[in-house]
């Protein structure tokens, strides 16, 4: 009923632009030919205009500034290189910040200090090298900065240190579910591919059962890694292409059929530690506030009740990969050294949690 | 040489007696060429953003029941409850029509014929015929489009990338049936139209040029739609390359995308392709496509700007090396589009490199539309305000690429809201205000008559508030890590404040895209009863406004005028009125500016 209400209203607002249109057109005077082209009056009118939407240009910023800058990807990183890489971001935000502003404030204050007039003549204005190199110059400082510091930041990230001993991890990408897999004792990953696959066998992953390495593998369906241990993911996918994307970390790589793809960083913060952080506490408070709400309303139509938040590390999934792209994700623990071997004292092997044919 | 064609021509087409089917429907005339284009560019942008106004009503209401769904998607809407599928095919298919038949086609096909042959002193394009294929191929790669909505199995569903394995295992999804397969034969036969009309448009300005239209008196406009040109008719074929290489492994069993595929229970025979393959592929037309996109509108805007602030464009010279090394620089930087696919990290650097490098011709673009406007006499005309509002959406659009061309920082915010925003405004909003400022600038030309400018300045002024009221917010949920084409974010808590935003932004593109009601009702209505249109209405120096305002097969009665000067003579010193059209000698002592 109040679709159909909406659609109603939807349509009536439809009829009555096109009627306020037909009374505007109607309602113009008869004039000469000239009619449809911008006068005097049009010019003062659109010029105002143009200040005033500067000013709605400035207004948004500052609203979304004030309602939304608090940035999770700007603040609270929880990797080693996460720091480095919001830094750089905010500068690259800063200076567009700066440039935004003034050519904004040029281009719409010159519409209006300018707008026509009769009689008026422009200046006849049409080179200036040195202008032109002004603004040639400096952008190429600029950005020979920026393109220089992210470089440096990329290869940071990207380079790997073996002699760091990073823990080896496979993410393993399906459609719609994640999948870890720990290398185990030896820290090296069995050998596998998705020929080798066996559901009845229970080998979901497509471990060579021969492979001495894959032996004390271990899959899990929840992510745990220690705090303060470099980690090194393999990403793999099983159907179609998968982006492995974990925003607190500031790391994401895709999941590609057919090959092995790679991302590596530490975790510098818990889940425990990032739970007790203020901003984070206020977050969380904020949307179980919003979550209640949505919850009394499901409960007036007789529906379940949304279940509290905590705040949880994620892994999404980042690249269009089907009908349930939307719900495709992994909950990620860090967790002290002490916790993570704990946990995983507990996890099955793989020799042992296959089953017999 | 040329005079003698001339005469030919005219002669020519003296003598034949049109019918309503040469005339109308299969023309081989550039003017009506270009109606048609436009026309059938519009008809897509509606549908286009139609289904864009459906995903922004899903996202900001998520599994809310909605009759407007039951009613357009069917068995895709059961009980009015938008399914997942269809969700990603309204993403896939609003991105194929805004990109490719409404920019594109609609936006380079309609202003590329309209004004290459008038603007550089011809009687038509190089061949008319082509033309007229060009136009029909296009139009037959529409309908196909639109009957792929229509398959049982939904249409295409992939993304507008259509990255494989998703687009290429009808086991993946339902969209990636028989929809997928008309999406690209749709494509192809896009692709075949685009590239007649490209090399046709290269040629006529090369070859066709009135006496005295040197290449350094050519409007910026042409400028800009003879890139384009050239930029398509090299990228183009290699997405077309792309497309049949998909079509080979979905229909005829090959591995060029496809490797060590386990899906649904089976392991599929494909062994040894990649799929980073087809993005290097897709990529390689994908980003050039941007400037595709994009150049004309700057093209127009170059045009609108100097005649209506009764100045010279400024910099001209300028803006042409601009042009050139954009076009240079858009054919070596697709890789941006890929630092996280998997691709080895040191190109992830050469491209991130190449990439901020066009920053800089789009700087002196900006900075000289600005200094074109200084001490101007503007004229706000609507055209000169969708003008003006390129600007300003090109420069808001175009800082934030300095964050997703830099690698370092595309790995936060990769596939994000944050890309959605920034290729919105850079190039979506911007190259459609482009559009716009042709349509009210051309109408005249056009169509013989003059649109209602009240209308126009109520147009513009609420698409533009729409406009960044639906894209500046986006920056900040992209920002906070909300992923793009999420059929619901509510299967995230940790989302659950962006909530409101996204309810906000729903509501500006609604009021948005509802009021271009205005624009349609303005278009169709002074088509018919619109004030007739005076020869030369905005007192411009082109010279397509010195053919007479009923359209006449060859454009001039005459003999085609011949052009003394560069088109932006706009109050030089030493003349009574603020304009001097090309085909007026210079006065005795006058000097031409060096350029």
């Amino acid at each position: 009923m109040t679709t159909f209400l909406t659609i109603l209203v939807l349509i009536s607002i439809s009829v009555a632009i096109w009627q306020m249109v037909k009374i505007f057109d109607l309602s113009r005077q008869p004039s000469t030919d000239d009619s449809e082209i911008a006068t005097d009056k049009d010019n003062k009118v659109n010029g105002y205009m143009m200040m005033g939407f500067l000013i709605f240009i400035y207004v948004i910023t500052i609203i979304s500034f004030a309602l939304w800058g608090d940035l999770p990807l700007l603040s609270d990183a929880a990797s080693e290189h996460g720091p480095g890489v919001d830094s750089l971001f905010i500068v690259s935000l800063v200076i567009i910040f700066i440039v935004q502003t003034i050519t904004q404030f040029l281009l719409h204050y010159f519409s209006f200090k300018y707008r026509g007039e009769k009689g008026k003549k422009a200046l006849f204005f049409a080179d200036n090298d040195r202008l032109e190199f002004i603004w040639t110059i400096i952008p190429v400082v600029v950005l020979a900065g920026l393109i220089l510091s992210g470089l440096f930041t990329w290869t940071e990230i990207m380079t790997i240190d073996e002699d760091d001993d990073p823990i080896v991890i496979e993410l393993y990408a399906q459609q719609f579910n994640w999948k870890a897999r720990y290398a185990g004792e030896d820290n090296a990953l069995g050998k596998a591919n998705v020929r080798l696959i066996d559901l009845n066998t229970g080998n979901i992953l497509g471990l060579d059962t021969s492979d001495p390495n894959a032996q004390d593998d271990v899959i899990v369906t929840e992510l745990h890694l220690p705090v303060n241990r470099p980690i090194l993911f393999k990403m793999r996918s099983q159907d179609v292409l998968h982006s492995a994307y974990m925003p607190h970390f500031r790391a994401q790589m895709n999941c590609v059929p057919g090959m092995i793809t790679q991302f590596a960083f530490t975790p510098t913060i818990t889940t425990e530690e990032m739970r007790l952080r203020p901003n984070i506490v206020e977050k969380i408070n904020n949307i179980n506030k919003i979550r209640i709400k949505k919850s009394e309303k499901l409960a007036a139509k007789g529906e379940e009740a949304l279940d509290r938040y905590d705040f949880d590390f994620l892994l999404l999934c980042n690249k269009i990969c089907g009908k349930s792209h939307y719900n495709m994700q992994m909950k990620i623990v860090v967790e002290t050294e002490d916790e993570f071997n704990a946990w995983m004292s507990q996890q099955k092997d793989f020799a042992s949690s296959l089953l017999p044919n | 040489m040329s005079a003698h064609v001339d005469t030919h021509d005219h002669e020519d087409h003296g003598h034949h007696k049109e019918t309503f089917v040469t005339k109308y429907i299969f023309s081989q005339d550039h003017k009506m060429i270009a109606k048609q284009y436009l026309i059938t560019g519009t008809i897509m942008g509606v549908i286009g953003v139609l289904m864009s106004l459906m995903m922004r009503t899903q996202i900001a209401w998520p599994g809310e029941p909605n009759v407007i769904f039951k009613a357009l998607l069917g068995k895709w809407a059961p009980d009015g409850v938008m399914d997942a599928d269809i969700y990603l095919a309204l993403v896939t298919i609003h991105g194929t029509i805004m990109v490719f038949f409404v920019l594109t086609a609609g936006l380079s096909g309609t202003f590329s014929n309209l004004l290459i042959p008038l603007q550089i002193g011809a009687r038509d394009m190089a061949s008319g015929f082509l033309n007229m294929i060009s136009y029909w191929l296009f139009f037959v790669s529409s309908v196909v489009m639109v009957i792929s909505l229509f398959v049982a199995s939904g249409p295409a569903a992939a993304g507008w990338t259509i990255y494989p394995p998703l687009s290429a295992l009808p086991l993946a999804q339902s969209g990636s049936g028989a929809g997928m397969t008309l999406w690209l034969v749709s494509m192809a036969i896009f692709i075949a139209s685009s590239l007649l009309g490209s090399l046709n448009y290269i040629v006529t300005v090369i070859n066709l040029r009135t006496k005295g239209m040197s290449m350094t008196r050519l409007p910026l406009t042409i400028w800009a739609f003879f890139v384009t040109a050239i930029i398509g008719v090299v990228s183009f074929p290699v997405l077309l390359s792309a497309a049949l290489l998909l079509i080979m492994d979905r229909s005829f069993g090959t591995s060029f995308f496809l490797s060590d595929i386990f899906i649904q229970g089976e392991v599929l025979h494909y062994q040894g392709g990649s799929p980073v393959l087809f993005e290097h592929l897709f990529w390689f037309l994908g980003h050039p496509e941007v400037y595709i996109v994009l150049l004309p509108a700057l093209g127009i805007t170059s045009e609108v700007i100097a005649t209506n602030s009764r100045k010279p464009i400024f910099g001209y010279r300028a803006m042409v090396l601009s042009i050139l090394a954009i076009a240079f620089l858009s054919t070596i930087v697709w890789g941006h589009h890929m630092f996280i696919s998997g691709m080895n990290p040191f190109l992830g650097s050469v491209f991130t490199f190449t990439t901020l490098l066009i920053a800089i011709p789009s700087a002196v673009k900006a900075f000289n539309y600005i200094t074109t406007l200084w001490k101007g006499n503007l004229q706000f005309n609507p055209a000169m305000l969708f003008s003006i509002g390129l600007v300003s959406t090109f420069i808001t659009g175009g800082l934030t690429g300095i964050i997703l061309g830099d690698s370092a920082l595309d790995i936060n915010v990769h596939d994000t809201y944050f890309v959605v925003a920034h290729f919105h405004l850079v190039m979506g909003i911007s190259a459609l205000y482009g559009m716009f400022a042709g349509i009210y600038h051309w109408y005249p030309k056009l169509f013989g008559r003059m649109l209602n400018k009240n209308l126009g300045y109520l147009h513009f002024w609420v698409t533009a508030i729409s406009a960044y009221g639906v894209f500046f917010p986006m920056h900040f949920i992209g920002m906070a890590g909300l992923p793009r084409r999420y059929y619901t974010n509510s299967n995230f808590p940790l989302f659950d404040d962006l909530s409101n935003v996204n309810v906000l932004i729903t509501i500006f593109a609604l009021v948005g895209g509802v009021f271009q009601i205005v624009f349609l009702y303005n278009f169709i209505h002074s088509m018919f009863y619109g004030k007739k249109a005076p020869k030369n209405p905005w007192r411009s120096n082109t010279l397509e406004w010195t053919t007479e305002v009923k359209h006449i097969h060859g454009n001039w009665e005459g003999d085609i005028p011949h052009v003394y000067r560069w088109s932006y003579d706009y109050s030089k010193p030493g003349h009574d009125e603020d304009y001097v059209p090309q085909n007026v000698p210079l006065k005795e002592g006058e000097e031409e500016l060096q350029h």
